[in-house]
């Protein structure tokens, strides 16, 4: 193509260099340049003044990052994540199951909860989990007004542990009743048609057709629960559970009278992890795409 | 067990049609899409249904193997009530159970093809007989090569659906529905999707299962697959049978004005 054909369509007397080919220079882009510009200046006497100020401690950030008390904390951390998001992922896919079920006494149920977890602060939940000792004296396993078959002391049978976990997870597990609901909702309709017509059952057709296609659009949301989870672990100190990341260098600061620097310590442990779980989103995302995108063999 | 007879056979001391039905009226809300729907379709026989759009044939296909329920009227499909049992002059209400077991007799083909997309072609065919039909993995999937291979499609076994054409997809599906050995396939438009130079591929694996004896009802605009092919055509309109005949008597010699009007438009 010639470029001179091109000139008539030109309305503006801008320069143009090119003659037979187009061999425009490309667009400019100052002002991206100076944003640029602008912002490395910034960083760079932010990254000096937090390396010459003394409120940071960097040597104390750099005693305690490696302290065995921080990284057990980290790992309480970690293990109080897992555990609750796992719960609330396998209750949250039951409740939006119930909730899409033909079955209103099921789906009555789920939308009442929903409504109670989703309703109310999650912190206000962990301190009611940690006062269900004192509400509950005693479980009572039995027939009702009959026979008591065994019972439970729940101030000593249940560790302050699983009852941050079990707070996070039905806390977690409202919302991710709701992603699954989205999901779910966002497979075509021919599906659970086609289905049917093959004769299997309301259930076989969610567990083997359904839900696995639904996949694709919880994954991301889900990687999203997770690591704000993580974050959300902080909060346990309200049941009172002290032994997470946040609570844990909260104490040490509180003995050492070094809050910056424990504080620095701690988002340098979470930032870690949620590298980590970006990284495993990644390939979850891949692998249920299968299918779905043409590559030959994709995820198998 | 059912998956076990090949399809076409037909079970004896059930009545003689092989779907049969009365006065089937079916709304949606105020929307009266049949109203009254009675026809015969014998065993082995194959039905063309056309009408215009909006006629309810797709409702009608949906029906017969309860996907909707009828308001009025009776459906049998095999000598089997559809959806309901009948004790005395009460009908009864089918457990979900029951009526899926009812549609595992029953084959449906979709316009849309409506093939699991997270499953391989191979996956899609024996998914229903190893849910349902409790077959064995290993012999699911000798038979469903066997499938495949019927419809042209034996090296295409581990190919995910949107790897294939439209015409592989629809056969893929037929495969699929014919994997629990239906006595009846309903089949929806399964052209209609298609680019035309896919069609002839999809209708020639049609023919060849009518030449087998399977018993089938099928929604099409192909004129010239229902002329060869259908033993009988029913036009529909407005949700009501207008004219049933031979489809060559029907088609070179339409009885009635709407029939007229709308084979003009398709022919
Ligand atoms: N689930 C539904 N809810 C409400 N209305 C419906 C539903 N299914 C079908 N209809 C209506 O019933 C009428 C008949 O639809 P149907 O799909 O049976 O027609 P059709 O003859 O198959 O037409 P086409 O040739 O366009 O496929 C249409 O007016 C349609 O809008
Ligand atoms: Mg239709």
């Amino acid at each position: 193509m010639n470029a001179q054909s091109l000139r008539p369509g030109r309305t503006e007397g801008e320069s143009d260099p090119a003659r037979e080919r187009i061999e425009a220079v490309p667009l400019r882009h100052p002002g991206r340049w100076l944003a640029a510009g602008v912002i490395f200046v910034a960083v760079a006497l932010f990254v000096y003044g937090a390396a010459t100020n003394t409120a940071y401690n960097w040597d104390y950030y750099a005693k305690y990052i490696f302290d065995q008390r921080i990284s057990q904390a980290a790992l309480v951390t970690l293990e109080l994540t897992v555990l609750s998001m796992v719960i609330a992922i396998v209750l949250g896919v039951l409740l939006a199951v119930m909730r899409l079920s033909p079955n209103q006494v099921l789906s009555g149920v789920a939308w009442v909860y929903l409504w109670v977890f989703r309703g109310t602060p999650v912190y206000v939940q962990l301190v009611f989990w940690g006062l269900f000792a004192t509400i509950y004296k005693q479980l009572r396993v039995g027939v009702p007004f009959g026979p008591t078959f065994f019972t439970i002391d729940p101030a000593s049978a249940i560790d302050v542990f699983w009852l941050a976990v079990i707070g996070l997870a039905l806390n977690e597990a409202a919302y991710m009743a709701e992603i699954v609901r989205a999901g779910i909702l966002s497979v075509d309709e021919g599906q659970g048609e086609a289905a049917t017509a093959l004769g299997l059952s309301w259930w076989q057709t969610m567990t083997h057709v359904t839900l696995p296609q639904a996949m694709r659009v919880i994954i991301p949301p889900t990687g999203n629960e997770i690591i704000s989870m993580l974050k959300t672990t902080s909060l346990v100190t309200a049941v009172p559970f002290t032994l997470d990341l946040y609570t844990r260098s909260r104490d040490i600061s509180a003995e050492t009278f070094t809050p910056i620097p424990l504080l620095l310590v701690a988002s340098t442990w979470y930032l870690f992890f949620t590298s980590i779980l970006m990284v495993g989103q990644y390939f979850l995302e891949r692998y249920f795409a299968k299918g779905a995108r043409i590559t030959a063999g994709a995820g198998r | 067990m059912s998956a076990t007879i090949p399809y076409g056979a037909t079970s004896a001391g059930a009545g003689p049609d092989m779907v049969r039905a009365e006065g089937v009226w079916k709304n949606f809300g105020s929307l009266e899409v049949l109203k009254g729907i009675s026809l015969e379709v014998a065993r082995g026989e194959v039905m063309c249904l056309i009408g215009p759009s909006g006629s309810g044939k797709s409702t009608f296909l949906r029906c017969i193997n309860h996907l909707e329920r009828v308001n009025a009227g009776r459906l049998w499909v095999d000598g089997e009530l559809i959806g309901y049992r009948q004790k005395g002059e009460r009908l009864y209400e089918m457990h979900p159970r029951e009526a899926a077991r009812q549609r595992r007799d029953i084959g449906m083909v979709f316009q849309r093809f409506n093939l699991f997309p997270h499953l391989t072609a191979l996956q899609n065919v024996t998914c229903a007989p190893t849910l349902v039909g409790k077959l064995k993995k290993q012999v699911a999937d000798d038979r469903a090569h066997e499938l495949l291979t019927r419809v042209g499609l034996g090296d295409k076994a581990s190919t995910y659906p949107n790897q294939l054409s439209g015409g592989q997809q629809q056969r893929v599906a037929i495969a699929r529905a014919l994997a629990m050995s239906p006595k009846l396939m309903l089949f929806d438009e399964p052209t209609s999707a298609l680019d035309p130079e896919l069609v002839g591929e999809v209708l020639d694996v049609m023919r060849s299962l009518a030449q087998e004896g399977m018993t089938m009802i099928v929604v099409t605009h192909e004129m010239g697959f229902a002329r060869e092919v259908a033993d009988s055509l029913v036009f529909m309109d407005g949700g009501v049978v207008v004219e049933t005949g031979a489809p060559r008597e029907v088609i070179a010699d339409p009885q009635h004005a709407r029939t007229r009007a709308f084979l003009s438009k398709v022919l």
